[in-house]
C-alpha cells in the first residue's frame, strides 16, 4: 500500500503529477482536522450558547445575581409560545423546546413579510414565537420578548424586556450580531443599555413612539422618554435597533399580545 | 537549551522583534489592543497558530512544490486557525465572543506566513516550532504593552479592574477617547518603535539615499 504513496513522494516536486497530489492530500488531511473539530467540540458550543442566550434574557430582565448558577436564576422565569397573529398563547408545542430561529427559517413554520411590513429587513418570521415571563406567584412581573433585525452588516439577535403594564423599558440587548467593534458593535456596551431602561415605547393611545436619535437626549425635552441617544459612528446599526423594534411592537409584531396582557392587567 | 535554540527563541522578542523590527502584523495589533483582556487571548491564540503551523509546514517542507507553496502554507494555516476558533468556541465562549472576526483574520496575519516562508521552509520542525513560539511571543510582548497604554488611558482599568476611578463615575481621570480608537495604536507603537531603537540603535535602517552637499550651494556663488 505504501509503494504507491513512495513512488509519488520520490517524484520531483514540481512534476504536475506530485504537485496535483500534494494538493489533493493536503486538502483531505485538513478538511479531516476541520470537520473533525468542529464536529467533536459542537456540543460544548451549542450547551455554550444555550446557556449565553439564558444569560442574556437574565441580564436583560436585570435578575443576574453574584454566586447564583444561570439555570437556577432562570428557573423564575416561565417560558410560553405565542401566535402572534391572534396574540393568544398556545399549546400545542412545548416552549422549552420550541426554537424560534429554527421554525424561521422553515417553510412550513414561517410567514413570509411584504417588502413594505419588513421594515426590519428580516424577511421572514416564525408563526409561533417565544415569550418569557417573569412571575411573582401568579403575577406577570415583566415580559421577555426576543427580538431581532438588521443592522449594518448583520442580523441582530435580542431581547427586550417590558414591565407589566407591557411599554416600560426594563431592558434591551444584543447576543448575536457581527456589527463593527467599537462603532456598530457598542449596542452591547453596559453603559448603552443602561440609557434604556425606564424609557417608553408605546404612547397613550398605543402608537410606538421610541427612537434612536442622532447625538444625546436632553432629559428636559417633550418626549424625552420616548428617545434614546444614538450610537455615535452607528447611525446604521442605531437605525436597525430602531426599525427593529418599530417592527416588532407594531401590528406586524407584539402588538395584539402586549394588548391583551395590558387588558388583562387593568382586570 | 543549546545556545541556537536559546537564540531562536529569544531574539524576536526585541532584538528581532515582527512588530517593531520587521512591522509585521499591524493590523491586528490595532484591533485586539483596546482592552489587555483580549490582547492576552488574542496573543495566546496567534503564538499557537504561528508555532504549529511553522512546524507542521517544515514537517511537509520536502514535499512541497514550488508553484503551490503559499496556497500550501495558506491552507495549513487556515485549518489551523479555524481549529483555534473552535477550540475557544468550545472553552472560552465569553472572550470569543468579543474577539469575534479577529481569530479569523490570524490567517491573514503577515507574522505567520512571513515565518512560514522565511523559516520553516528551509530549517527542522523542531527549530521552526520555536520560531514561530518566539515570534508570536514577540508579538505578543507588543500586543501587551500597547494593550495596557491603550486600556489604562483609555478606559482606567486593567483586565477589567478599574485603576483610575472615571470623572463619570466621580472619580478624578477624565478618560482619553482617543486611546480606545485604532489610531492611537499607531501612535504607542510609533513610539515603542522610537524606544527600541535608541536603546538598540543598531536597528536602525540605512537610509535608502542620501542627499549630497555638493552642487546646490556652491552654484550660486560660482554665477
Amino acid at each position: 500500500m505504501f509503494a504507491p504513496i513512495q513512488k509519488i513522494l520520490d517524484l520531483p516536486n514540481d512534476s504536475v503529477k506530485k504537485t496535483l497530489a500534494v494538493a489533493v492530500a493536503l486538502c483531505l488531511v485538513c478538511s479531516v482536522l476541520v470537520s473533525g473539530a468542529a464536529v467533536v467540540l459542537k456540543p460544548m458550543q451549542d450547551q455554550n450558547k444555550a446557556l449565553d442566550k439564558k444569560k442574556n434574557i437574565l441580564e436583560i430582565a436585570g435578575l443576574m445575581e453574584e454566586g447564583k448558577s444561570i439555570d437556577e436564576l432562570f428557573s423564575q422565569i416561565e417560558p410560553r409560545v405565542i401566535d402572534m397573529t391572534t396574540g393568544e398563547y398556545v399549546t400545542d408545542v412545548d416552549p422549552v423546546t420550541y426554537d424560534q430561529r429554527k421554525a424561521s427559517n422553515d417553510p412550513k413554520q414561517n410567514i413570509q413579510l411584504k417588502k413594505e411590513n419588513d421594515i426590519a429587513g428580516i424577511k421572514r418570521r416564525a408563526k409561533y414565537t417565544s415569550v418569557y415571563l417573569v412571575k411573582d406567584g401568579e403575577k406577570i412581573k415583566s415580559i421577555i420578548l426576543p427580538v431581532h433585525g438588521y443592522g449594518l452588516w448583520s442580523t441582530l439577535y435580542g431581547f427586550l424586556a417590558l414591565k407589566n403594564d407591557a411599554k416600560t423599558v426594563v431592558g434591551l440587548g444584543f447576543y448575536e450580531h457581527a456589527e463593527t467593534p467599537g462603532l456598530g458593535g457598542e449596542v452591547d456596551n453596559p453603559e448603552w443599555r443602561k440609557k434604556w431602561i425606564g424609557k417608553q415605547v408605546y404612547n397613550d393611545s398605543g402608537e410606538v413612539m421610541i427612537q434612536v436619535i442622532k447625538g444625546s437626549v436632553n432629559s428636559g425635552t417633550p418626549d424625552a422618554e420616548y428617545k434614546v441617544d444614538g450610537l455615535s459612528g452607528a447611525t446604521l446599526t442605531s437605525r436597525g435597533v430602531e426599525n427593529m423594534l418599530h417592527y416588532w411592537l407594531g401590528k406586524q409584531g407584539y402588538d395584539k399580545y402586549l394588548e391583551n396582557i395590558r387588558k388583562e392587567g387593568a382586570k | 537549551m543549546n545556545p541556537e535554540t536559546k537564540k531562536t527563541l529569544v531574539e524576536p522578542l526585541v532584538d528581532q522583534n515582527p512588530i517593531t523590527l520587521q512591522i509585521l502584523g499591524i493590523c491586528s495589533a490595532l484591533a485586539v489592543t483596546t482592552s489587555v483582556k483580549t490582547a492576552l487571548l488574542m496573543s495566546v491564540a496567534l503564538t499557537v497558530v504561528t508555532a504549529f503551523s511553522s512546524a507542521s509546514i517544515s514537517s511537509v517542507r520536502h514535499h512541497i512544490p514550488g508553484s503551490i507553496r503559499i496556497i500550501v502554507q495558506m491552507t495549513i494555516i487556515a485549518s489551523l486557525v479555524i481549529v483555534v476558533d473552535q477550540l475557544l468556541k468550545a472553552f472560552a465562549y465569553d472572550t470569543s465572543k468579543q474577539l469575534s472576526v479577529f481569530v479569523g483574520l490570524i490567517i491573514t496575519n503577515c507574522i505567520v506566513m512571513g515565518r512560514a516562508e522565511a523559516y520553516a521552509m528551509k530549517n527542522g520542525v523542531k527549530d521552526s516550532f520555536i520560531d514561530g513560539l518566539g515570534n508570536g511571543m514577540g508579538y505578543s510582548l507588543i500586543l501587551i504593552i500597547v494593550a495596557v497604554f491603550r486600556e489604562l488611558l483609555g478606559a482606567g482599568s486593567l483586565l477589567g479592574y478599574k485603576i483610575f476611578p472615571l470623572t463619570t463615575d466621580g472619580g478624578w481621570y477624565q478618560s482619553n477617547g482617543m486611546m480606545l480608537l485604532p489610531p492611537s495604536a499607531f501612535f504607542i507603537i510609533g513610539l515603542l518603535i522610537w524606544a527600541v531603537r535608541t536603546w538598540k540603535p543598531e536597528q536602525n535602517e540605512e537610509p535608502d539615499f542620501k542627499i549630497h552637499e555638493s552642487h546646490v550651494h556652491g552654484s550660486a556663488e560660482v554665477h
